[in-house]
């Protein structure tokens, strides 16, 4: 299978590195567009910011391996993020995980991210989502909910599993 | 009774205040940046002139302004910092990357309010010669990346950016960053490295200063959120007057972040100084007190990474008295001014002004077990005593809260945090140990009790507990 990034994607990235006198300031910007765009970032898609960047894979690759939100497999649908550090641990978000691995048939106790064999759902525990005084958190994509209770937790399975 | 002062959450949560640029228009916004642009001379007693930009900076100075980040340095005098000879295009970086457990002030200013921010960035930018700047934004606030876009964008389409600004000749133009989710990214120099496009390293000072070798080795500004919205209200109240809000040497407002157990999580802003912890907590404006039933144990007063405050404690602070002598009064806890200087004084500090409470409910070994873990998830792994010794901690406070612990941990953990702190190029190494060490210091009955129970426990045969959770909440059923 060819690694092809859509053209029009490839020029939003051309303009972004024009941001910085240094091209590969751009890197991390590359990284998010192309997980969004293809679920993960894949070898190719290291290769191809290298190429683009005029920098060696492995500059690229550090980074993938450095910071936590870029994915290396494909990640579900649904990708659910409950705040694990204290303010949320304080108002149940320890359990708040174990209720969303359980229903999903995941491991309750392990703590790296997990993926339904269905591609619906990954479920994490994220440090701190700076939102302490709205505790417990999930961001599920791109969307962070409040004071999650059981109640809102079931709702946001029973979304991700319509989608 | 005190109460909120709100300059820079004036509008944030007002109904019908929106994020866009017709909406701040109509409320005043850019005003300030019109009034620093059409700053006059200075003449100065001694036939010294400022220029336009060294007015304002004077200004940021004069007004006591002091970073709203963590470290609580003078805003003014790291603007003077600045190597403006290198003949080195000069960069300035917005720290967007709120990421201290327990903050959530800047998100609320980014998603309510960006074009604040966005004013702020610009005054500042032109009064320091600024003609490139990014807002580097955490990667886990896409939408706050996406409001910061969108102002940038209005901005620029009213003139306010891009090129000769409201027909001054100013040039300047601001891009938004993303950061992908580590917290080191905080850590200015290791912001630096990330918005180069390489892992989050912190550089070592001497002699990487950002002031003269930050950004591509140019001289750099890396100012907070918060830090960057007061510039725009001291030109726009002026220097004296601002620096009559707060208290003396702790001047202005300052939004705090209140969370864990108390009937009113959520933010305040106050007058540095004005409002006590005791009323933060207590008070109906701010708090709301404790869940009924409750007491407090403890208070970590800003952020994770500052020295824990114990129930009953008091200190010794340095006061005026009535004579004009300075003298050592005694002030317990709940009786300390929310501000730079009282809490240094405590020893502790005020750090992100993210005020976590804890009630009686909880175990301060789980909650340290909390706090560990986060720092051994969260070091970047360059100095050897942070990257094994912040895992040792989390490992040896694991097992004390899940049963496999020792009478000794508390000694063997504090020896852990002490050949920390000190040893590593960047303040992580601290954030790290401090928990640690007053969490032992002080609750260090708790800590040697569960660490006898355990060794208890094993010698009848009993195994270790899985699935300890922290106590049960009030909203989670």
């Amino acid at each position: 299978m060819s690694f092809t990034v859509p053209s029009h994607l490839e020029s939003e990235l051309d303009e972004i590195t024009t941001h910085y006198p240094v091209k590969r300031s751009a890197s991390l910007m590359f990284l998010h567009a192309l997980q969004e765009h293809f679920g993960y970032v894949s070898k190719d898609a290291v290769e191809w910011t290298a190429r683009k960047l005029g920098l060696q894979p492995i500059n690229v690759y550090e980074l993938v391996t450095f910071y936590p939100m870029f994915r290396q497999e494909p990640l579900g649908k649904t990708h659910v993020k409950v705040c694990r550090t204290l303010s949320c641990a304080l108002q149940g978000s320890g359990e708040l995980r174990e209720r969303f691995c359980s229903k999903l048939g995941l491991d309750p106790h392990a703590h790296a991210p997990q993926t339904t064999p269905d591609g619906k759902f990954t479920v994490e525990f994220v440090e701190c989502l700076a939102s302490c005084g709205t505790a417990p958190v999930v961001l599920v994509n791109e969307e962070l909910h409040h004071k999650v209770s059981s109640a809102d937790a079931d709702a946001i399975l029973q979304k991700g599993k319509a989608a | 009774m005190p109460e909120q002062f709100k300059l820079i959450t004036k509008h944030i949560d007002e109904l019908g205040y929106t994020p866009d640029i017709a909406c701040y228009l109509r409320h005043g916004g850019y005003a300030g940046l019109k009034k620093a642009l059409a700053t006059p001379v200075r003449e100065l007693a001694e036939g010294k002139k400022l220029s336009p930009q060294e007015v304002v900076r004077e200004d940021v100075k004069a007004s006591g302004l002091r970073g709203r980040g963590g470290a609580g340095f003078s805003a003014g005098l790291k603007w003077s910092f600045v190597d403006r000879r290198s003949g080195k295009p000069i960069y300035l970086i917005c720290n967007a990357d709120e990421s201290e457990p327990g903050t959530f002030k800047d998100r609320q200013i980014i998603h309510k309010d960006p074009h604040q921010l966005v004013e702020g960035m610009i005054i500042s930018c032109w009064a320091n010669d600024v003609k490139l700047a990014y807002i580097y934004i955490r990667g886990e606030m896409p939408e706050g990346a996406r409001l910061l876009n969108q102002a940038l964008k209005e901005a620029r389409e009213n003139g306010f950016l891009g090129k000769n600004i409201l027909g001054t000749g100013f040039d300047l133009e601001i891009h938004v960053h993303r950061g992908a989710g580590a917290y080191i990214c905080g850590e200015e120099t290791g912001l630096i490295e990330s918005l180069e496009g390489k892992r989050a390293y912190p550089r070592i000072k001497p002699p990487y200063f950002p002031a003269v070798l930050g950004l591509y080795m140019c001289p750099t500004i890396v100012n907070n959120v918060e830090t960057l919205c007061h510039v725009t209200h001291i030109v726009n109240m002026g220097a004296a007057e601002y620096a009559k809000l707060g208290t003396p040497n702790n001047t202005g407002t300052r939004i705090v972040s209140l969370s864990g157990d108390v009937m009113r999580p959520g933010y305040y802003e106050i007058q540095v100084g004005k409002v006590t912890l005791g009323e933060l907590i207590h008070d109906a404006n701010f708090g709301g007190g404790l869940r009924p039933g409750r007491t407090l144990k403890a208070i970590i007063p800003g952020g994770s990474s500052s020295k824990v405050l114990k129930a009953g404690e008091v200190f010794k602070l340095n006061r005026k008295g009535a004579d004009g002598q300075m003298a050592k009064v005694d002030v317990p806890l709940l009786d300390l001014p929310y501000d730079f200087d009282s809490l240094q004084q405590a020893g502790t500090m005020s750090g992100s002004s993210a005020v976590i409470v804890l009630d009686d409910s909880r175990s301060m070994v789980e909650t340290l077990g909390n706090l560990s873990e986060f720092y051994a998830h969260e070091s970047c792994g360059q100095c050897t005593p942070c990257r094994e010794g912040a895992l040792w901690l989390a490992k040896a406070t694991h097992r004390l809260a899940h049963g496999e612990g020792r009478k000794a941990d508390a000694d063997y953990l504090s020896h852990i945090a002490q050949n920390i702190q000190g040893r590593t190029i960047c303040a992580f190494g601290e954030a790290a140990s401090w928990p640690v060490l007053s969490f032992v210091k002080k609750f260090r009955d708790e800590f040697e009790a569960k660490g006898a129970a355990d060794e208890a426990a094993r010698a009848q045969g009993a195994g270790p507990v899985h699935g300890v959770k922290m106590a049960a909440s009030p909203n989670h059923h």
